[in-house]
C-alpha cells in the first residue's frame, strides 16, 4: 500500500446535502414530498394572500350584494364577474377570503406553537435539570394538564380572557387571546419529552465539563443540553401545528374565536354551515377543504420527521 | 395496598383542590360577582349590604374554604345570564350529555374492537387496508366536520336523520329526561353519537390491532395451536381476552374526554346538553357556571383515574407487587 490515494473531489456543499441521510429518506418517500409541496404551497399562499387574491374580501367598498351567490367558476347571472370559487351572500369572493382566512389561521397557529414551545421547553429542562421539588411540581400540573383535553383549557383561558378584557378592546384582542389559550393547552407535552431528554443528558460528561468551566445554570442548559434535545422537539412542534391549526378552527367555529370582521378558515366554514340547507355548498366546501388538506399535509410531514430523525428505525 | 390507595386518594384530592382553588379564582376575580347582580342605580349601601351577606367582604381564606364547601355540597352559586341556580341549569342539561355520551362510547366500542380483531387477523385483506384507511381520516378530520358531512349526507341529501334536537324526550322522575323511550328520539341520537364516537372508534380500533398483533405472538397463543385448539377457540377465547384489559383502560380514560367533547358535538347539532350551556357561559362570561362546569368535569376526570389505578393494582398481580415492594 504505498500507491498515493488519488485526489478526489470534495462534493460541492450541495450535493453533500443531497447524499445526506435525511434528504434520501425525504427523496425516497413520495407521500412526503407531495404532502410537503402541499403544504409549502397552503403556506405561500397564505402569506402571499394580498398579493394573489383578486378582491380585496373585507374592503366594504368593493363588496357589490349583485355579485352574491355567484356559483363556482360560472359567470354571475347579474353582473356577469366569474369568482373561481363562487361568492357568499354578500358578494364577497370566496377564494380571496380562504386566502386572508389561511392567513389567520396559520399566523395563530405558528405563534400558538411557538409559544407553547417556548414555555414547555423551558419548563421541561428546568425540571429535568434542577429536580427535586420543583420537578415534582412542574411534571404533576403538566400530568394534570394533559390529562385534560387541550380544547377544554383553551376554552376556558378563552373565557377568563374575556370576563378580564375591556368590551372594547375584544375584538382586536381577540387574536392575542387565541394564541395565549391554544399555547397554554399545548405545553405540557413539551415538557414531558424534554425533562426525560435532559435527565439523560445531563449526566454526560460535556455537562460535567461545562459546569467545571464555571458555567451557571441556564449556559448549560441554554447553550449545551437544548441542542442536544431539539430533536423530538421539532417533530412535536410541527404536528402540534397541525393541531393548533384545527383547536383555532374548532375555536372559531364553535363562536369562541375570530370574529367576522377578521375571520379564520374556522369563522368561514361557520358562515357556510348555514348554508348547508340551502345549496349553496360551496361556501361551506372549500374553507373546509383547504383545513383538511392543511392538517393532513402537516401530519403527514410530521410523521415522516419522527420517523427520520428516530435513530432506532434507521 | 392500603398505602396506595391512601396515596392515590390523598393525590386525587389535592388535584382536586388545585382545580377548586383555579374555579373560585375566577369566580371571585374574573368580573365582580356583586357588579352582576346589581343595577346601575343600586344605592352604594345596599352594595356593601349585599357584599356582606355574600360574604365578600371576609378573609379570602375563609371565602376559599367557604367555596369548597358549598361546592362539596353541588351549590356554584347562581347564573349570571338566566339568573337561575347553577346546579339545577347543569342538572336539568346533563341527561341530554350523559346519553349521547354512553351512546358514543358504546358505538366506539361495538365498532372499534370488531374492526380491530378484523384487521390483525386478517392483515392483508382489503377490507383491512380500507378500515386501516378510514381510521387515518378519523383521525385528521376535525370533530366539527365530520358532523357537518354526516348532516350534509343523512339530513340534507337522502332526509333520513334529523339535523337538530334530542326529538321527543320522556321524563323519568323527577329530573331525568330520556331519548331512548321514543322513536325519534333513537333517531336523533345516531348522527351525534356516530360523530362524538368515532375519533373514540379509531383510537380503540388501532389499540385492539396492536394488542391483537403482539398477544398472536406469544408462547402461549403457540401453545394453544400445539393443543389442536381450534382457530376461533384461540383467537377469540384466548387473545381476545387478553387484549381487552388495556382496551377497557383506555376507555374508562376516554369517557372524560367524550362528555369533553361534547361541547363541540353538541354545538353542530344543537343538542340540549352540558356543553353547548358551557359554551354559551363562555360566550357570556358566566362565570359561575364555568367555575361549575370546570369542578364537574375535573371531578369526573379524576375518580375515572382513581377507579382505573385501584382497578389495575387488584387486577394486575405484578403491579400489586412492585406497590407493596415500595
Amino acid at each position: 500500500m504505498t500507491d498515493k490515494p488519488l485526489p478526489v473531489l470534495p462534493p460541492s456543499r450541495l450535493a453533500q446535502l443531497w447524499d445526506s441521510d435525511l434528504v434520501y429518506s425525504f427523496r425516497s418517500s413520495p407521500i412526503t414530498v407531495v404532502a410537503s409541496i402541499m403544504a409549502l404551497v397552503l403556506v405561500l399562499a397564505a402569506v402571499f394572500a394580498p398579493l394573489i387574491a383578486p378582491y380585496d374580501p373585507f374592503d366594504p367598498a368593493s363588496l357589490d350584494l349583485s355579485d352574491g351567490f355567484s356559483r363556482p367558476m360560472q359567470p354571475n347571472e347579474i353582473t356577469g364577474k366569474v369568482f373561481w370559487l363562487g361568492s357568499d351572500g354578500q358578494g364577497r369572493d370566496i377564494f380571496s377570503a380562504i386566502l386572508y382566512g389561511s392567513r389567520v389561521s396559520l399566523i395563530v397557529g405558528a405563534a400558538s406553537v411557538l409559544l407553547s414551545l417556548v414555555l414547555g421547553v423551558a419548563l421541561g429542562l428546568v425540571a429535568g435539570y434542577v429536580g427535586g421539588r420543583t420537578e415534582a411540581l412542574i411534571m404533576r400540573v403538566a400530568d394534570i394538564q394533559l390529562s385534560f383535553p387541550a380544547i377544554l383549557v383553551a376554552l376556558l383561558v378563552f373565557g377568563v380572557a374575556r370576563g378580564l378584557i375591556p368590551p372594547a378592546l375584544q375584538e382586536q384582542m381577540t387574536l392575542l387571546v387565541l394564541v395565549i389559550a391554544i399555547g397554554l393547552s399545548n405545553w405540557a407535552q413539551y415538557a414531558r419529552t424534554v425533562r426525560g431528554s435532559t435527565l439523560v443528558e445531563k449526566n454526560k460528561v460535556y455537562v460535567d465539563a461545562a459546569r467545571l468551566i464555571g458555567l451557571k445554570a441556564w449556559p448549560v442548559m441554554l447553550k449545551h443540553v437544548l441542542p442536544n434535545v431539539a430533536g423530538p422537539v421539532l417533530v412535536i412542534a410541527t404536528i402540534n401545528l397541525a393541531l393548533a391549526v384545527i383547536e383555532e378552527a374548532t375555536l372559531s367555529f364553535l363562536g369562541v374565536g375570530m370574529p367576522p370582521t377578521q375571520p379564520s378558515l374556522g369563522t368561514l366554514i361557520r358562515f357556510g354551515q348555514q348554508y348547508l340547507f340551502s345549496g349553496e355548498w360551496w361556501i361551506l366546501l372549500f374553507p373546509s377543504l383547504v383545513l383538511i388538506l392543511f392538517a393532513l399535509s402537516i401530519n403527514l410531514f410530521g410523521d415522516w420527521l419522527r420517523d427520520a430523525l428516530n435513530p432506532k428505525l434507521r | 395496598m392500603l398505602a396506595f390507595v391512601l396515596r392515590r386518594l390523598f393525590q386525587s384530592l389535592m388535584v382536586m383542590l388545585a382545580v377548586a382553588l383555579i374555579a373560585f379564582t375566577m369566580f371571585r376575580f374574573v368580573g365582580d360577582p356583586v357588579n352582576q347582580m346589581v343595577g346601575v342605580d343600586t344605592p352604594q349601601e345596599q352594595v356593601a349590604q349585599l357584599r356582606q351577606t355574600l360574604g365578600l367582604d371576609e378573609p379570602v381564606v375563609v371565602q376559599f374554604a367557604r367555596y369548597i364547601y358549598n361546592a362539596a355540597r353541588l351549590e356554584f352559586g347562581v347564573s349570571y345570564q338566566f339568573r337561575l341556580p347553577v346546579i339545577s341549569l347543569l342538572g336539568e342539561r346533563a341527561p341530554a350529555t350523559l346519553e349521547l355520551a354512553f351512546m358514543s362510547a358504546l358505538f366506539s366500542l361495538l365498532v372499534g374492537i370488531p374492526m380491530g380483531v378484523y384487521t390483525a387477523l386478517r392483515r392483508d385483506s382489503w377490507l383491512a387496508k380500507i378500515f386501516q384507511t378510514v381510521s387515518l381520516v378519523g383521525i385528521s378530520l376535525p370533530t366539527f366536520l365530520i358532523g357537518i358531512l354526516l348532516i350534509y349526507l343523512f339530513s340534507v341529501t337522502l332526509g333520513w336523520l334529523p339535523s337538530f334536537g334530542r326529538g321527543e324526550v320522556v321524563k323519568i322522575g323527577n329530573w331525568w329526561t330520556t331519548g331512548l323511550l321514543t322513536g325519534s328520539g333513537w333517531k336523533a341520537l345516531i348522527l351525534p353519537s356516530i360523530t362524538l364516537g368515532l375519533f373514540q372508534m379509531t383510537l380503540i380500533m388501532r389499540l385492539v390491532r396492536a394488542e391483537m398483533l403482539e398477544v398472536l405472538r406469544t408462547d402461549y397463543i403457540k401453545f394453544a395451536r400445539a393443543r389442536g385448539l381450534r382457530t376461533r377457540a384461540i383467537h377469540f377465547g384466548h387473545a381476545l381476552k387478553n387484549t381487552l384489559v388495556p382496551v377497557i383502560t383506555i376507555a374508562g380514560l376516554q369517557l372524560g374526554s367524550i362528555i369533553a367533547f361534547a361541547i363541540i358535538t353538541e354545538t353542530v347539532f344543537q343538542w340540549p346538553g352540558m356543553g353547548l350551556l358551557f359554551l354559551k357561559a363562555v360566550q357570556q362570561v358566566d362565570i359561575p357556571i364555568m367555575a361549575a362546569y370546570l369542578m364537574l368535569i375535573s371531578f369526573l376526570f379524576v375518580s375515572i383515574n382513581l377507579i382505573v389505578d385501584l382497578l389495575y393494582a387488584l387486577v394486575d398481580p405484578r403491579l400489586r407487587a412492585t406497590i407493596g415492594a415500595h
